[in-house]
């Protein structure tokens, strides 16, 4: 019992930490933890980012043929009521300030999709002086999508393993807790 | 209720913040709005968002080595960005282009054009409210990516053009699937036609919204599409011919104010719808004439060493309107000064003109129908 | 009218210390371009848009250019007519430290972002702009990237500017013959 009332960590902690907290003890902890995570893993919402050509590769992904909507992901136009940011293009000094700001008024449990070699590590832009050099420099990635744009199904790849991920979380860990400083 | 006071705190002027992360700005662009509500007293643009310094590469890349870059300038429309630079070398060095190849261009470029001209419908249709005809025209959009994916293996930057002709032939089979499509696609265009372009309440809401005059289009630098909206019969194509356009036979068309006036943003709209239709005879035409030419011939002699010396302008009539390209060189592999010049510069400097009395949702109109992407503005 | 036409006319009018230079060699300058000293640029430029045998009435393209070993800046002005259909290319030599030449905002509305464009790459300032600010790049951000001479800095606010090579992190140290050299090359 004492177990339950020590203060878990939140956040990126809790999806990599140990056991030490862990809640998940009896087959019914496991199976509820499975079950949120299955539900969580069939609806990650992405928030619209577009920025450049890999937008219109996200756009097409998104359309008739290799549906995104298919595997529950809707796409939202706010960042408040998504789980996923698709970074889906070159990122400059400019935007980065942006970014940054849309990624801190998303809501945890947050991931984060690198779509394209721009966004992975700068691209074929490496001798511009007005690109960062990838994404990362900016806000934690969870999964790098190469190519130029990638094709649709290489993006659904992406996403499938954002669901694996998910699935692998001890997600009831963190239900029970105070947030640490 | 004798304790109530009322103000007018509704005549306020507020700043708002089109940001540039917003589901209807063509890319990342953003507005700083005055406006007391509804109606705005000025919108002033600010870009740069995706300002990747394309011009500044192209003084270390050589003359071949740049054509990938010049895809991003205009990713949608891929093709006649590589036209443009491979245009404005060969002038430069003298290079003569096959004819094959030139056709190959034409027939490419006219695919690029449907392709561009479908998200510029779909997504001005999803501006102004109407999300279903997007998927409509992603369809058929796919279908395009798989043919151009068939000709020279990418879907969206393509790195097609070389200087001096075209990287490949097309495969065998290709006119007959390519011409099949164009079988089913013309009476898609009819259907879209029913579905959103003479749609009653589409009509209402984008006829006599931002009327742009012909003087006003000129002097403001507009291209494309949108001068022809206007009034102004100037098409590249065929006022400055260049490449096999002369021996073609298309219409231009122009904007004639059928549901509103001459200008407004529904015939900014219809103009592109017309287009395509143009683009669909004009490669039934191009698969007839290429057959008199022999295969493979792609590619024209070059020299054994790119280093000119000189100046050189060239411009292509892409789907957005007339882009050029300046390239000077000064005896090197690499040039001196590489610049375009694109139509969606020239339209963001008519916004502002133009925002001043609209209404907050006819400004997402406006800036729709006038077809900007972010990339043309920024390169 | 050819350019050769147009350069005659306007040294008619203008005389020949406000345009001079024509270059015409067909190996080196595709289209044919003189120059014009840049302050009675303005005068030029109306006449060229009004005059009924030349009527410019569209500027195509504004570039900017710099040479480093002549210390000049070069700014080209592509014009073309619409209803004569032809072109005409004028350049104007400015000095790389104090690049100013005056606007042509009311000759030709278009001018306004590429004059700004120009500004903001190259730091060439049009006097009499409504509103000359950076366009493309960052408000804060120092130094005219289109220069020759620009130095790129290291970060941004703090984001880096480079990325390390991934093969570079890769390198292992071989004890080979010689122990001081630490990785094969």
């Amino acid at each position: 019992m004492s177990n339950l009332l020590k203060p878990a960590a939140t956040g990126l902690d809790a999806r990599y930490g140990d056991d030490e907290g862990s809640v998940l003890n009896t087959r019914v902890d496991q199976m509820v933890n499975w079950l949120l995570n299955w539900g969580r893993s069939n609806s990650v919402w992405y928030l619209l980012f577009g920025l450049a050509c890999c937008a219109i590769e996200l756009m097409q992904t998104g359309g008739p043929r290799a549906d995104l909507e298919r595997f529950g992901s809707a796409p939202r136009p706010s960042p408040r009521s998504s789980d996923l940011i698709i970074v889906a293009g070159t990122l400059t000094y400019k935007m980065a300030l942006r970014v940054k700001r849309l990624f801190d008024q998303m809501s945890e449990p947050r991931y984060v999709i690198s779509m394209g070699s721009c966004s992975n590590c700068g691209g074929l832009f490496q001798y511009a002086y007005s690109v960062c050099k990838g994404v990362d420099q900016i806000i934690p990635v969870d999964v790098y999508v190469p190519g130029c744009p990638p094709r649709p199904e290489a993006l659904l790849e992406g996403l499938l393993k954002i669901q694996d991920k998910i699935k692998g979380e001890k997600y009831l860990q963190k239900r029970y807790g105070v947030a640490t400083a | 209720m004798s304790d109530l006071i009322f103000t007018n705190e509704m005549d306020e002027e507020m700043t708002l913040n089109m940001g540039p992360h917003h589901p209807s700005t063509h890319g990342v662009l953003r507005f700083i709005v005055y406006t007391d509500g509804e109606i705005i007293r000025k919108a002033v643009p600010d870009v740069g968002y995706l300002h990747r310094s394309i011009e500044k590469i192209g003084e270390r890349c050589t003359y071949p080595g740049f054509m990938p870059y010049t895809d991003r300038v205009d990713y949608l429309a891929a093709m006649f960005a590589n036209e443009c630079w491979a245009a404005a070398c060969e002038k430069l060095m003298d290079i003569q282009v096959p004819p094959r190849a030139q056709y190959l261009r034409v027939m490419s470029c006219e695919l690029n054009r449907i392709a561009s001209h479908m998200i510029s419908l779909g997504a001005m249709a999803m501006d102004v409210g109407a999300v279903t005809p997007f998927p409509y025209t992603l369809r058929e959009r796919e279908f395009v990516n798989d043919f151009i994916e068939e000709l020279c293996g990418a879907r969206l930057t393509y790195n097609y053009h070389r200087i001096g002709g075209v990287s490949f032939d097309y495969p065998m089979g290709w006119d007959t699937k390519v011409l099949k499509w164009i079988d089913h696609f013309e009476p898609t265009l009819d259907e879209f036609d029913r579905l959103i372009t003479m749609n009653d309440i589409y009509v209402k809401r984008l006829a006599n919204v931002a009327v742009i005059t012909k003087d006003e289009a000129v002097a403001f630098g507009l291209v494309g599409p949108n001068i022809r909206a206007s009034g102004l019969d100037w098409d590249l194509r065929k006022q400055d011919a260049y490449s096999v356009y002369p021996k073609l036979e298309f219409e231009v068309p122009l904007g004639k104010g059928k549901m509103g006036t001459v200008g407004d943003s529904w015939d900014r709209f219809v103009v592109r719808v017309e287009e395509c239709r143009e683009s669909c005879k004009i490669l039934r035409q191009c698969f007839e004439q290429i057959k008199e030419w022999p295969e493979d011939d792609v590619v024209g002699e070059l020299p054994k060493k790119m280093k000119p010396e000189g100046e050189a302008y060239a411009r292509v009539e892409s789907a957005r309107g007339d882009m050029g390209c300046y390239v000077i060189g000064q005896g090197k592999e690499e040039p001196y000064r590489v610049r375009f010049r694109t139509g969606s510069f020239n339209a963001m400097g008519i916004i502002e003109a133009k925002s001043q009395g609209l209404f907050l949702a006819d400004l997402v109109a406006l800036i729709a129908s006038l077809d900007v992407v972010a990339p043309e503005i920024d390169r | 009218m050819t350019p050769q036409d147009i350069f005659k006319k306007l040294q008619a009018k203008f005389g020949a210390e406000a345009i001079f230079d024509l270059h015409e060699d067909p190996k080196k300058d595709k289209d044919p371009w003189f120059q014009c000293a840049p302050y009675s640029f303005e005068d030029v430029g109306t006449f060229l848009r009004d005059d009924p045998e030349t009527l410019f009435d569209y500027m195509e393209c504004l570039t900017g250019t710099d040479y480093l070993k002549e210390n000049q800046i070069h700014v080209t002005w592509h014009l073309y007519s619409y209803p004569l259909k032809h072109r005409v290319v004028i350049k104007c030599f400015l000095p790389r430290e104090d690049a100013a030449m005056p606007t042509m905002v009311d000759v030709w509305p278009v001018s306004n972002w590429q004059e700004r464009e120009c500004f903001d790459l190259l730091g060439v300032l049009f006097e009499g702009h409504p509103d000359l600010r950076r366009l493309l790049l960052p408000d804060d951000w120092e130094g005219h990237p289109l220069r020759k001479d620009y130095g790129e800095k290291d970060d941004y606010h703090g984001i880096p500017t480079t990325r390390p090579n991934p093969l570079e992190l890769f390198k292992i140290g071989v004890p080979g013959k010689d122990a001081s050299k630490g990785a094969p090359s």
